[in-house]
Parts: C-alpha cells; structure tokens; sequence
C-alpha cells in the first residue's frame, strides 16, 4: 500500500497489513519536556466552548435531557449534517441533527426507549414503532430465555447492572485505522476476509463470522456516506493532522450513532494523532496554538456525545456517563516512553475548557514516565480531579503495549481484543443468601437451591465458609449461564457493525465478570474470624442482623488477616467461574468495580456481619469500607495493591481521597508527594487510582448549593462525575468516605 | 529492644520532606498548652513494640518514600526513649530508609546526641521566645532548647525551625522575628516553617478526661498566618 497522504511517514509493517501500533511505534516523536510549550484556549474556542456550556446547563434546567428525536431511529444516516456553530466548527459531526438532541435506539430493548422517551414528554414516533413490531430486540431475545433461577438472581439484586436492555458496550473500534487507511483499504481487507471464509466449512461459527462481516462491509459503506453528509469523503487516508482528527471522529461518531452501549471509550488515540501534528507543525502548516485547538475542538464534541436512558439508568450511574474513555502515556514493548506532546495536550483540555467528566481521561502509568509527565499529571489531578491512573507496567505484559481502557478499568488491544461485559455479583448478598440457605434475606422468598439456615447463634468461620463455597459455586454456573444468553442475543439482534468492522476479523473475547461489595464481605468474614458474631433472626427464623462483640481487623489497615480474606473470596469466585463453558469461548476475566450502583446494591442488601446496617451503601469498587482505615493512607492504598490483578484482569478500582493539606503544603510539595504515592502504590503492584485532593467541606458546601458548583468534577469509581449530577444519597456516600488528613 | 508508642500514621506530606509515615511515641516531659496530641503525654498507656516488629511496619511502605521521604518519629517526645530511636534510625538506615526526629529538644543525653548524629533531620519545634513563657506555657526551658539546637549543629545534622502560632500567645511579628533571627544564628537551620494553632483536638482532650488548657481559643487564621509567613526569608522556605 502506498498513499501520497503518507508522505513524510516512515514505512514499515503497517503499510502491509492494518496495524496502526506499528505505524505509531516508527514514526511517534517522544517528548520529555515539560507543559511550558501548551497554549491556552484561542477566542473561537473559548466562544464555542461558552455555546456548549450554555446548552449544557439548559439540558440540566429542562430535567437533564434538552431534546429528543423520536421520529427516527438512531444510525448512521439517519440525521441530516447537525452542527452546534457550523461557521465556527473545525470538527464537524453531531449524533442527530443538533447539539444534545438525542436519538432513539432500540435495538438494545423497546420498552427502555419507550419508557426514556415518555420521561422526558416524548413519545416515540409510530414510524419506530412500526418498524419495531415484527422486530426482535436485544432484550426480546434475552427475555424470552431468561429461566425462573435467572429472572430471580436479577430481581433480587445478586446479579446487578446486567446488560439486557440496552447497548452492552465496552467495545472500543479501532477508530485510528480510519485515519490512517482511509475506508476503501478497511473494506477490501474485509471483503478478502469474507471471501476466504466463505470458502471454509460452514458450520455455525462461520455463518455467524461470515455474516458478521457482511454487515461489517455494510456499515463500512454507510460510515462514508455519513462523512459525506458533513463534505468530507474519507474513503483515502487524511492528509494532516486536521483531517486525522476528522476522521477518526467521523468513525467514533458513527459508533455512538449505531450503539447506546453503556461504555463507549474512545481507545488511545492522543500519541496517535501527535504524528500528524508533528508533521504538519514540522512543514509549517500548523502551529501550536492552532494543534491545541483542534484537540480542544475534538474534545468538546466528545463532552457532548449523549445517550437517551431512563430517569432510572441516570440515578444509578450519576447523570449520564459515556465513558467516552481515552488511555493516555504508557511505554512500548522496548520501555520507550509513549508520551508525546498532544498527551500533555489532551490533559491541557481541562484547563482550556474546564473540568468535565468526559472524555475519561485516563493515565497508563509507568515508573519509566518522563519525570516531567508524571508531575504534570500530578498537577492536573490537584487542580482538576478529573483523571485517573492505571498501571501500564502491569497492564502491558499482558496486553501488549497497544491497548486501551474499556469504561473505566478493562484492557483490551486496540482492534484486536473484545469484551462481554458483564456487570457484576452482589458478593455480601450472596454471603446472607449462603446463611439463610437459599432465601432472600428480606423477604424470606427462596432464591437459590435450599438448604437447612444456619442453626447456631454464633457464627463460625470454618462453616460459614463451607456455606458461602456452596452458594458460589451455584452464583457462579448461573452468571456465566446468564452472560452466555446476552451475549448470544446482543450479537444476534444488536451486533456492534461498526465497532467491529475497526477490529480484526478474528478477535479474542472476554466474558468480563465483576463483584460489588468485597470490603464488607471481608470484613464480614473477618468479624466472624476474629470478633464473635452472634445471628439476629426474625420471627420466621429468617436471619436479619447481627451482634458483633469485640474488635476485627478491617480491610484497608494493611493487616493481611483480613486483606488476605479479600485475596481469598476473589480467587474463590474467579476459579469457580472458570469451570465453565462461555459463549464464542471468551476467557472469563473478573472486575473489582461498581461504578456509583455501590448505593444501590447496598440498598438492596440487609445487614452484614461486618455492622453495616441494612440498606447502607457499600464502599465503591475495590476501596475499604467508609471511614474503617485508621492507620492513615499508604496503609489503606497497601491493602487494595494487593489485590492480585492476575485473578482480576478486567481491573480492581480503587477511589482515593486526600486533602491538599495532608497532600504538603506548596502545591510543589504537593505535586512531588502525589508523584511519590502514585509510583509507591503502582510499584507495590495495585491496578488502578482514581484520585481526588479536595476537602470534605467543599463537597458539603456543593450539597448544600449546588448552583454555586456546577462544574464541579469528581472521581467516584471508574469515571469522573460532575458531583451535582449524582442522586442525594450518592452524594452523601460519596461525602462519608475516607478523606486522607492531615493528623 | 522495646519501645512504646501511641500509634503509626502513613501517608504523611507535612511532617518533614516527602511522603512519610510518622511513628508517635508515648511520652512526653513538657506539658503544652496547646498540645494537639494529649494522649500521648503520659508515659503510661501506649502500646510496647518491638524494634523489629516496628520496623517490618514501617518499611512495608518503602516503595511510596521516593528520595527524599521516609520516617518521622514524633510524639509525644521520641528522645524520651532515646535508647530506642536510636536503634530505630539504625534500622532505618541499614534498610536505606530516612530518618526524621520531631522533638522539642527538651531532653539531652549522650543517646540523644548519638540519635541527633545518625538522623537525617531534626525538626524542632521553638515554641516561645523567652525562659518565662516556655516556663509558663508548657513547663519546659527555652536556653535548653537552644543548647539542643546548637547541638545539632555541631553534630552536623539538618534542622527545621517550627513554631506553632497561637492567637493571642506569639501571634506578632516579633514572634516570627525571633524565629528568624535564632535560625540565622545556626548554620544548620534549613527551612522555618510556622504551623496554624487549631482547636480540633478539644474533642481529644474531653475524650481521655483532660481539661484542653485553650478550650474556647478560635484557631489561627490562616490569611494572617500567610502575611506572618512572609517575614520568613526565601532561604528557609
């Protein structure tokens, strides 16, 4: 393959086969200097950026949906061009026909966007319904094979967030390689694929695979006539860095028009783009201030990439999150720092356009970062809290050093690895489940194969853990089984076109399983080994709290009596899960995340025998329980880095809080101690860190006036949060965990 | 060798350069009016470790001190159990960890100039600027304070200057005058810092059955603490 719009680009592999990393790898310009080169923010940006946050907060005044169209059904060419100030607009492209409007998909489940459509006074329009009637959806599919022991896991809340009635997500095209090759490259290559195997035996895998890639080739062809609708043909590689960025938005753009899937990152594309922005400041087309522009443009229509959901889905997740998720840093397979300057400058786009939960801005974290990056970081994080931190030394010996975060903690290789997403299991839940031998521990309703309810009064450990094996070993044949239907209908009646057709043909998957609430079931376990536990039973004998006499050690004091009980219940769940057969045989990964639903799965789940009350949330993810760590911050970060990321590669999520006063008292001081807890944590070999530094005080302020801090960005689990989107009783949990202070 | 200490801290960036983890000790011969850590005054009470196992606790978060972070001992007043810090900072430096001593500089001893020698840092509180008001405020002596800080001097070992600033107590410019000119006169002086008096520890006090000798005192203002701040010269900062 040879293009005149790669002139200037050093040749290698990827000018024989699709392979974008080895393009980036030979010709990405490494910088290891400081943020002193960044520009601020040009008036143009400045005037669209205020168009945006004007049409942002009158989104938020009309209930937190500005408008919807529910006359068409949400696709690639469904609108005509939308712009937001087409004059002023140097990337182009909108989800529907005007800023914030959203679209109705409901290939995922009718009765979701019937229902989202109706809570914001819309109803949706007889054309959807029609064609909708003799049409199977997602959650048609996976409702009508759902058994009683499944529908009953989900009602009850032991398994949680299940992906059955919208976009499953987690899928991240490789959106580079439409920039880089141009569409007409990308369909040849699948149309060669789709030739050879065709001519394979056609058993039930290929016709799917073959099918598949049908509609690859389909959606490849529409996703030009989309660009073509905004006047730009990208069927030849872009030409600079302008149109780099245009067309690899063009391809994410068409991503979020054909899905409603509840992550959609965007992969790691900042370094990627740097290449063309070198080139171009190199033959003095472009300028500093002109690359941090066009970022800056980039970025604010990331901000506004919007999904109709319900009022309900908004609760739970904290206004409404994309994960729109871009990874940026790392190092290569030869330790070579990934860092260019447009990773300072995709950072800088906090400050250019303030902070904002999207996109996802996550660091891939390396001892061998520049010095200068890592403190540049630092510093966003104290005066942003806005990104994240996930272990790239970790990540990269298993991923290779072409990955991306997935939503918030899930590594996959860019273009050639997937994931079933898989929510989550309500560990703590279970665990009541296994001592009232099948039932619902507020109900009474059975559950779960029966068995006698613990007899004694005390709790035991060595037979409360035969219990809780027992019942995980059944929670864990029917969440696979569970995953194993919606996954099997998702790719039958909502298959990602698009998404899929910037992966290689042949992909490995996920099944990507998850746990809620694994510091109160350690600690539960841990009460019950070390303290003595004493079962409060109601009058039907069902057990419904409990008395705790004498003290336990708590997850998050660096004491592995307890940490090691942690270790033990995930390397528990995770070898039970893997007994069993997965769907297009995805290799079973396991996430310690909860995103914000930590609240309602403690909602949903009675008193534990670690003290917490019923109804109360738990701690989010992987992070101890609120206010349990009493040996101060390295202590409690010791704890989650031990966690072993070989029995949780889909990611353990850890949200850490401490205040500038604690943190040193410049900001350098402060900006060198982050660094140093960042590298302690990482090297002790924790995953991930989401980091706030702010004081509990400004948070209560917020709660209590909400219109003085409508800005005001937050990590929770995984993703940032504008903390006024977030529901009361998310807000209040997220002020009663642990602030690191000054002693 | 054993030890008593009231608890450890992890996760420090205020007391002394870098992240550290802060070991208090139990103990303490002065009697500070206002004292932010009054459990630890007593030599009773506290929890008997041993250098080993206190060690083990401590170096676990080595990866997390970088270059310039380590350990604080603190207190109470480590150099009360001088025989056992020493064999802590001992430890520490055989593990490649750095060592800090926050002290008053009340008490002398050959241990305690061997400690004052092996440490990293000494960081010392003056508290007030006359034998009277160290008399009245916390029943210690300002020239022994001074003598300490001469010693460290001579012993060649780096100190920061700290003074806890009290409204209404030593609140003035002079007070910060006086700060200056003692860390001027002592080449070994490396930074002046001067911390905010807060009242948060009333709740401490009622707590273990003190009476909180500045109940009712507000906490010091911290845009006056700023302005004070600027009389410390650019070297010490």
């Amino acid at each position: 393959m040879d293009f005149e719009q790669w002139k200037g680009f050093k040749t290698n592999v990827w000018n024989k086969e699709i392979n974008v990393s080895d393009f980036i790898k030979k010709n990405y310009t490494m910088y290891t200097g400081d943020e002193s080169f960044l520009s601020g923010p040009t008036e143009r940006t400045k005037k669209l950026n205020e168009k945006i946050q004007e049409l942002l907060k009158k989104e938020t005044e009309n209930g937190g949906v500005l408008d919807i169209d529910a006359d068409r059904i949400s696709s690639l060419l469904t609108y005509p061009a939308g712009y937001i100030d087409k004059d002023n607009e140097i990337i182009v492209g909108l989800q529907t026909d005007a800023p914030l409007k959203r679209g109705v998909n409901p290939f995922g489940g009718m009765r979701m966007a019937r229902s989202a459509a109706k809570a914001y006074g819309k109803e949706i329009s007889r054309r959807i319904e029609d064609a909708f009637e003799f049409k199977t959806t997602h959650n048609d599919g996976v409702f009508s094979v759902y058994s009683d022991d499944m529908l009953k896991a989900r009602h009850f809340g032991i398994l949680t967030g299940l992906p059955d009635a919208y976009g499953r997500g987690r899928i991240i095209g490789d959106y580079r390689r439409c920039a880089l090759y141009g569409v007409d490259v990308l369909i040849e290559e699948k149309k060669k694929d789709k030739q050879k195997y065709g001519a394979e035996d056609m058993t039930e895998d290929n016709i799917r695979l073959c099918q598949e890639l049908y509609k690859q080739i389909d959606f490849l062809g529409k996703l030009k006539e989309m660009a073509k609708m905004y006047g730009c043909d990208i069927s030849a590689p872009a030409a600079n860095a302008k149109e780099a960025v245009q067309w690899l938005y063009f391809a994410y753009l068409a991503a979020v028009k054909e899905q409603n899937g509840a992550a959609m990152s965007l992969g790691r594309v900042s370094t990627f783009l740097d290449i063309y922005i070198e080139r171009d400041i190199a033959n003095g087309t472009l300028t500093e201030a002109g690359a941090q522009e066009l970022i800056d443009d980039f970025v604010m229509k990331l901000r506004i990439v919007k999904q109709l959901r319900t009022p309900e889905y908004n609760e739970l997740f904290g206004g409404d999150p994309t994960w729109v998720t871009e990874s940026v840093g790392g190092m290569t397979d030869h330790n070579e720092p990934l860092v260019t300057k447009n990773s300072f400058r995709m950072l800088n786009t906090l400050y250019n356009l303030g902070t904002s939960p999207e996109p996802n801005l996550t660091v891939l974290w390396s001892r061998d970062l520049p010095e200068n990056f890592k403190k540049f970081c630092a510093k966003v994080s104290i005066d942003t809290d806005s990104i994240q931190y996930e272990n790239d030394d970790q990540m990269r010996k298993v991923f290779g050093d072409d990955y991306a975060i997935a939503c918030c903690v899930s590594a996959m290789k860019v273009g050639k690895q997937m994931q079933f997403f898989g929510a989550r299991c309500n560990l703590p839940k279970l665990l009541l489940l296994a001592l009232n031998g099948g039932c619902d521990e507020k109900t009474g309703t059975e559950i779960a194969p029966k068995m006698a309810p613990y007899e004694e009064d005390v709790l035991d450990y060595d037979k409360v853990i035969e219990r809780f094996e027992k019942y995980s070993e059944w929670i864990c044949r029917l969440y696979i089984n569970t995953l194993n239907v919606i996954h099997y209908m998702h790719d039958k009646y909502a298959y990602e076109k698009i998404q899929m057709a910037l992966h290689d043909t042949l992909v490995d998957r996920f099944m990507a399983c998850g746990v809620a609430g694994l510091s109160v079931i350690a600690d539960s376990l841990s009460a019950i080994k070390y303290a003595k536990v004493e079962v409060v039973r109601n009058e039907n004998g069902l057990i419904k709290d409990f008395n705790i006499t004498g003290d336990f050690p708590k997850f998050g004091n660096d004491d592995d009596r307890v940490d090691d009980i942690a270790i033990y219940v995930l390397g528990n769940i995770y070898n039970n899960l893997r007994k069993h057969k997965t769907y297009r045989d995805a290799e079973v990964t396991l996430s310690v995340l909860t995103i914000t639903s930590n609240v309602m799965y403690g909602k949903k789940t009675g008193a534990t025998p670690d003290g917490r009350k019923a109804g109360e949330p738990y701690a989010p993810g992987a992070n101890p329980m609120h206010n349990r760590e009493k040996n101060g911050a390295l202590a409690s970060l010791s704890s989650v880095s031990k966690i072993p990321y070989t029995i949780c590669r889909d990611g353990i999520s850890n949200t850490f809080s401490i205040t500038p006063q604690a943190l040193g008292k410049t900001k350098d001081e402060q900006v060198n101690n982050l660094v140093s807890i960042l590298k302690g944590y990482f090297d002790s070999g924790a995953h991930h860190i989401n980091v706030n530094v702010l004081n509990r005080e400004k948070l209560i302020d917020a709660y209590n006036h909400p219109e003085m801090y409508p800005n005001l960005t937050i990590r929770v689990s995984g993703y940032a949060v504008n903390f006024c989107k977030l529901s009361r009783d998310q807000q209040k949990e997220v002020i009663m965990r642990t602030f690191h202070e000054k002693m | 060798m054993t030890g008593k200490i009231n608890s450890v801290y992890t996760g420090s960036g205020v007391d002394g350069p870098g992240i550290r983890t802060v070991v208090f000790f139990q103990g303490c011969p002065l009697r500070c009016v206002y004292c932010h850590n009054p459990e630890t005054q007593p030599l009773s009470g506290g929890e008997g470790i041993s250098s080993v196992t206190l060690l083990e606790r401590i170096s676990r978060y080595k990866n997390y001190y970088g270059d310039e972070g380590g350990i604080t001992f603190s207190g109470g007043e480590p150099l009360m159990q001088a025989e056992f810090l020493y064999e802590m900072i001992k430890l520490c430096k055989n593990e490649g960890i750095k060592t800090a001593v926050d002290t008053a500089g009340s008490v002398m001893s050959d241990t305690v100039m061997s400690c004052i020698k092996e440490a990293d840092l000494i960081i010392l509180d003056i508290k007030m600027d006359s034998e009277e008001d160290y008399k009245k405020y916390m029943n210690g002596s300002y020239k022994k304070t001074v003598d300490f800080l001469d010693a460290c001097c001579k012993a060649g070992t780096d100190v920061w200057l700290r003074k806890v600033i009290v409204p209404g107590i030593n609140d003035k410019g002079e007070s910060v005058e006086n700060l200056v000119s003692l860390a001027q006169r002592f080449g070994c002086v490396r930074k002046v810092e001067l911390l905010p008096f807060e009242n948060m520890c009333s709740e401490k006090y009622e707590r273990i059955g003190l009476k909180f000798p500045l109940a009712g005192v507000e906490p010091m203002d911290k845009g006056r603490l700023e302005i004070l701040s600027r009389q410390i010269p650019e070297e010490y900062k």
